[in-house]
């Protein structure tokens, strides 16, 4: 946008779901239920390797592409080097190693 | 000796009916036309769906006992306590009871939806109780008023609980499960619907509860956003928005609802806090009546001879309040007995 006046108006930072895309989430939560039963815990991103040296947090990811956010949790998503560590800490069983590399693979076709 | 339980919801019945097995004499008054309290506007149970009205029925039946003698539709006006150590109630129909000891099994009242203003019960069309749910699941019936089914459907947590603007500040306990019992259950009934549960903590403190949650993710697809409804609003055309903010992504979120189901909290009961007033009791900070102590003394009050069980102290489930009951009825009975010896 050209700021004229040196002046723009700010995108809102809020989350739209009725107009957000969920083909996203329903591909993941297709192709790995597991990811359904996430409980927020950040064990996951507590442990993980890239999330210690980088701004990358497995947890927001899962749940930015579940609401729809997904130009955020896309930005991010290479970032993960697919140690694996998070699937090991998850209370719940969340396949979480798939679920990035689900997640590449849907963007990739 | 004779016991006087004020109160036949569950707590009362179940009371009632291990004291009248011990041999004593129990005088059961309940206002309503019928025994079960709040359990009759239930329809399934958490955790394993058994039918309310089953527990009811069975909790009723045990009333038909020679040493119940049960008063319908009948309120306790004046608890007195007499100068010999005694109980006398007079009641609405100007009978006159004494007893040993006195039993106060006055349960809790639910949460008015309409003091949350910005919820909009009352006010929107689409915006309902958790416990008009549980009726229209006895109708079997879940429609919009316009004859549609809901596409979205969200189920709001802790309205009336945990708010020190409406001067609750304690948690209602079972509104959590409450909600992921009948997040499913609409699920069943609306295979193609979108579930939201909205929470600020997910207290599932019951056996088979945790596993009940984890089923309504994983079975069911039912969603859980953590954050606490802000204010919900209606468009032109009857849509209802709300806002919320996804706490563990950090933004706000807003979206529309077909329908939104208010998962009102338990507050202390009119009883109680009548009784509060007629005979001294302690009264926790909340409202409800203060045990003697909270770990050794949960059925005693602060005054001999009065007794506790059930939400007369604190927001409880049904089975939680069973076995206070059942507690309630074995510590009455060691005083009687006490009392009778020291004669």
């Amino acid at each position: 946008m050209t700021t004229l006046w040196g002046y723009s108006i700010s995108e809102t930072r809020s989350i739209d779901y009725d107009k957000n895309d969920k083909t996203f989430a329903l591909y993941l939560a297709e192709k790995v239920p597991s990811s359904k039963l996430c409980i927020g815990c950040g064990s996951c991103t507590a442990t993980c390797t890239a999330g210690n040296l980088t701004e990358f947090n497995i947890r927001k990811l899962q749940m930015l592409v579940k609401r729809g956010e997904n130009q955020e949790a896309l930005n991010n998503l290479s970032k993960c080097m697919l140690c694996g560590k998070c699937l090991l800490v998850c209370p719940r069983g969340v396949d979480t190693r798939k679920m990035i590399l689900t997640l590449i693979q849907y963007l990739r076709k | 000796m004779k016991v006087i339980i004020i109160g036949g919801g569950p707590a009362g019945c179940e009371a009632a009916y291990r004291l009248a097995n011990e041999g004593i004499q129990v005088d059961l008054i309940e206002k309503e036309s019928t025994t079960g309290g709040h359990l009759n506007n239930w329809y399934q149970l958490f955790p394993d769906r058994k039918s309310a009205q089953e527990i009811g029925q069975l909790l009723r039946a045990n009333l038909e006992h020679p040493n119940i003698r049960l008063h319908l539709n009948t309120e306790a006006r004046n608890l007195q306590k007499t100068a010999a150590g005694r109980f006398s109630v007079l009641l609405s129909d100007q009978g006159l009871l004494e007893g040993d000891a006195l039993l106060l099994t006055t349960g809790f009242k639910l949460f008015e939806a309409q003091r949350k203003e910005e919820y909009g019960y009352g006010i929107y069309n689409h915006v309902i109780t958790s416990v008009e749910l549980e009726n229209l699941f006895s109708n079997h019936l879940l429609q919009l008023p316009e004859g549609k089914n809901p596409k979205r459907i969200g189920f709001i947590h802790c309205v009336g609980s945990r708010d020190e603007k409406i001067g609750n500040c304690h948690c209602s306990k079972l509104c959590c499960i409450t909600a992921v019992k009948q997040a499913i259950e609409v699920r069943e009934m609306l295979p193609e619907a979108e579930i939201f549960c909205f929470y600020m903590d997910m207290r599932m403190f019951g056996p088979g509860y945790e596993e009940m949650y984890r089923e309504a993710q994983e079975k069911y697809n039912i969603k859980f956003v953590r954050g606490r409804l802000s204010e919900a609003s209606e468009t032109l055309d009857k849509q209802l928005v709300i806002k919320v903010e996804d706490t563990l992504i950090g933004k706000p979120l807003k979206m529309t609802l077909d329908l939104m189901v208010l998962m009102i909290g338990m507050e202390a009961s009119e009883g109680s806090r009548e009784a509060v007033r007629q005979l001294s009791l302690n009264q926790s900070p909340n409202g409800f009546i203060q045990s003697a102590d909270p770990h050794y003394g949960t059925n005693r009050s602060n005054q001999k001879g009065i007794f506790l069980a059930g939400c007369s102290t604190a927001p409880m489930n049904l089975t939680d309040t069973l076995t206070d009951a059942r507690s309630a009825a074995c510590e009455i009975a060691a005083y009687l007995k006490q009392i009778s010896s020291s004669k």
